[in-house]
């Protein structure tokens, strides 16, 4: 068939074809450039994220050996626990190492012969001898944490090349250092520290176990106030609420308004309404869930009344038909097939408030909490407002510190949208 | 292709349609719509959506075991009024119903009327099979589970094989009762959702266009099916295919807008029908 042949519109369709197949070129084009673009920026932030905070999984630690001199304490072997708890210990720990590096001299090199090890030391030292009273007037060896600066050089963090009065490490330090070294004296541990402490001034005791203790009841309270509140508005507003009602759809707006609210106003909000009038203890797990649980509901609230406007209706006919109650109904029939949707929408909004910080600064959880609270009415902090803190402190050993608090947070997000993926997967494999 | 045969189909689908058959006056319903000891009956039913009225003033009985078929074309209000007799209207919260409508002489919108009970009593088998997303086993026992019809596993096994057996779906998936009602064919699905309604043994069952899904190897089981099923129950069908009330029915009533203008036996429907819409339509000049 010639081109003569065709129709006008065939040859009109004809002639237009190819800048079609252009656009959808272009198109495809932009979508690939946008796509690898979004996963360099990722992958830039990865990478310094994880190349920063790998050191700080690891600590270094001090062998001494440690004569428990029993004159220097002031205690003997029959001394009553209360004794023991308060001898000098950090003395013992000093004499050990002046024992080790004779030819410090002057306060200045003896102050930092002292701070070769961490001031944890003395309380380990106390803890042993507490549980083992007969070491007193032996000698033994212990691996002591070093102190931050010794872990930020044999880290490499600090160049041994640089003119003595510009590093933080001069050079009779770095002379006991390759002593130690030379003596197998120093080793590099996996930093247990980080996992099963609390957050401290000194980086090589800092922890994150309090933060994270503190994001999961913080969590608890958050997902046991917001999930049923949130499906049970959902379900009301979708099954039960009167339409065209003008109460209800200003009910509507103002939840469609709350999701979009900046989150420092609910932390505002919190501090007058929780704390101040209700007198709920600042700096909790228990106020700060509160407060999360009213940024989460609308994302909850939203995402749920989406799920069960899926659901089709010929099913609820169905059981309708059947002589099934509206509640009935809605247990049997709509909520479990809105489920998937549901938890996605509540997944989303728990990963919001485990990433939050600023309402959180609000009502006093940016507090210097060194203890792990053991409930929801004790002070505590979180995992982001922890990260905030790390990054404000000076230390060098914090910042390595501060990017392995965000790896602990990014494997929660990563821990929770693997356990949503699952429920999803449970809840959709019945069909 | 040629210019000219696009030309022609052009011509075609400007040519204005008549529509005289239309203009019709409707006076009230000819024809039979009353019987003796009905087992429903409708008198002066008013169907509004919102300000809409959807139906006028119809009025008719449905007889005890017989079939009755209610065609019309699209949005006659068939269907409207199919669901007002088990008040699946009751859902739509813009629709109102008026009129007197009863059950054995009960009023099946009285006050003291529980729909849920009339639901159970009142069956209804939808357009699209719908079957749960559960078991075939599950399906089935849906309903006697909800209103605790069974009282041990045993008796509810029973009355699934029972249900499974009147519905013809039996033999073909009693392999199976445990897998997926959403897995089986159309016409199974249908015949499953038909299994379901029957379990919970109501005294009617409404179907509204049950086999339009459905290809006519399965709409000729369910039509056998319900010809079975007549000797127990009450059936209104609500259907687009003329043949399927014909070949199914005793008696039809014919919707046209709203309206109830024919109620006569199926034959004389068919072949001597009274109202000049009636003619129309079933000659099929609109639909």
């Amino acid at each position: 068939m010639s081109i003569s042949e065709k129709s006008a519109s065939t040859q009109k369709i004809q002639a237009g074809l190819k800048r079609r197949y252009a656009k959808e070129k272009r198109f495809r084009l932009y979508g690939i450039i946008s796509l690898i673009i979004s996963f360099a920026f990722l992958l830039v932030l990865l990478t310094t994220i994880v190349s920063k905070g790998l050191p700080a999984f690891q600590q270094t630690y001090i062998k001494i050996d440690v004569t428990l001199d029993q004159a220097d304490l002031g205690v003997d072997k029959n001394a009553s626990e209360d004794e023991l708890f308060s001898a000098p210990y950090s003395k013992t720990v000093k004499n050990s190492l002046k024992a080790m590096f004779p030819d410090a001299h002057g306060r200045k090199q003896k102050r930092a012969l002292k701070n070769l090890v961490s001031k944890s030391a003395a309380y380990e030292l106390r803890d042993k001898v507490i549980q083992d009273p007969s070491i007193l007037g032996t000698t033994q060896t212990f691996w002591f944490l070093a102190k931050d600066d010794v872990d930020v050089f044999m880290k490499g963090g600090i160049d041994r090349k640089l003119p003595e009065s510009e590093r933080r490490i001069k050079d009779y330090q770095l002379a006991w250092i390759d002593q130690l070294i030379k003596e197998d004296r120093l080793e590099k541990r996996f930093n247990t520290v980080l996992f099963t402490a609390g957050d401290s001034r000194e980086p090589e005791q800092a922890g994150m176990k309090g933060a994270i203790i503190g994001s999961l009841l913080t969590m608890l309270v958050t997902i046991l106030l917001s999930f049923p509140i949130a499906v049970a508005t959902a379900a009301y507003l979708e099954e039960f609420a009167p339409q065209n009602n003008r109460w209800v759809d200003l009910i509507e707006i103002n939840i469609n308004n709350l999701a979009a609210v900046p989150s420092i106003v609910f932390g505002l909000l919190g501090l007058a309404v929780y704390i101040n009038i209700f007198g709920i203890p600042r700096s909790t797990p228990l106020v700060g869930g509160l407060v999360l649980t009213l940024m989460t509901l609308p994302t909850i609230i939203i995402a749920s009344r989406a799920a069960i406007k899926s659901v089709p209706p010929s099913i609820k006919e169905a059981a309708i038909g059947l002589g099934a109650s509206p509640v009935q109904v809605l247990f049997q029939h709509t909520l479990p097939l809105a489920m998937p949707g549901i938890l996605t929408g509540t997944i989303i909004g728990m990963a919001q408030a485990l990433g939050e910080t600023a309402p959180l600064l609000m009502i006093g959880m940016v507090a210097f909490v060194s203890d792990i609270p053991g409930g929801i009415f004790d002070p505590s902090t979180v995992m982001p407002v922890q990260i905030y803190l790390w990054s404000d402190s000076p230390e060098r050993a914090f910042t390595e510190r501060t990017s392995a608090a965000i790896m602990i947070l990014l494997g929660f997000l990563v821990l929770m949208n693997l356990i949503a993926i699952t429920l999803r997967k449970r809840f959709e494999k019945k069909w | 292709m040629s210019n000219s045969s696009i030309e022609k189909n052009m011509a075609n689908a400007e040519k204005p349609e008549t529509r005289d058959e239309f203009n019709v006056e409707i006076d009230g319903t000819v024809g039979s719509p009353f019987v003796d000891n009905p087992k429903m009956s409708s008198r002066n039913c008013d169907v509004f959506y919102a300000d809409k009225q959807a139906i006028f003033n119809v009025n008719l009985d449905i007889a005890k075991h017989e079939i009755i078929a209610m065609i019309g074309p699209s949005g006659c209000g068939k269907s409207t009024y199919l669901r007002v007799l088990n008040r699946m209207n009751d859902t739509i919260p813009i629709c109102r119903v008026t009129g007197e409508h009863t059950l054995d002489g009960e009023d099946i919108y009285a006050k003291n009327q529980d729909p849920v009970l009339l639901r159970a009593r009142v069956g209804m088998v939808f357009q699209k099979p719908n079957p749960f997303p559960k078991s075939i086993y599950d399906n089935v026992a849906y309903g006697a589970r909800l209103h605790g019809l069974a009282a041990n596993r045993s008796e509810l096994d029973d009355l699934v094989e029972a249900s499974l057996i009147k519905a013809g779906l039996f033999k073909e998936v009693k392999d199976d009762l445990l897998k997926p009602g959403t897995g089986l064919s159309g016409g199974q699905q249908q015949r499953l959702c038909i299994a379901r309604a029957i379990a919970v043994d109501p005294e009617v069952i409404l179907m509204d266009e049950p086999t339009s899904a459905l290809d006519p190897i399965a709409t000729a089981l369910i039509e056998e099916l319900m010809d079975e099923l007549k000797a127990n129950y009450t059936i209104a069908i609500v259907t687009h295919s003329m043949q399927q009330a014909a070949r199914v029915s005793q008696r039809t009533a014919y919707f046209h807008m709203g309206h109830l203008v024919e109620v006569n036996d199926t034959k004389t429907v068919f072949t001597n029908p009274e109202h000049k819409l009636t003619e129309n339509y079933i000659t099929g000049r609109f639909g």
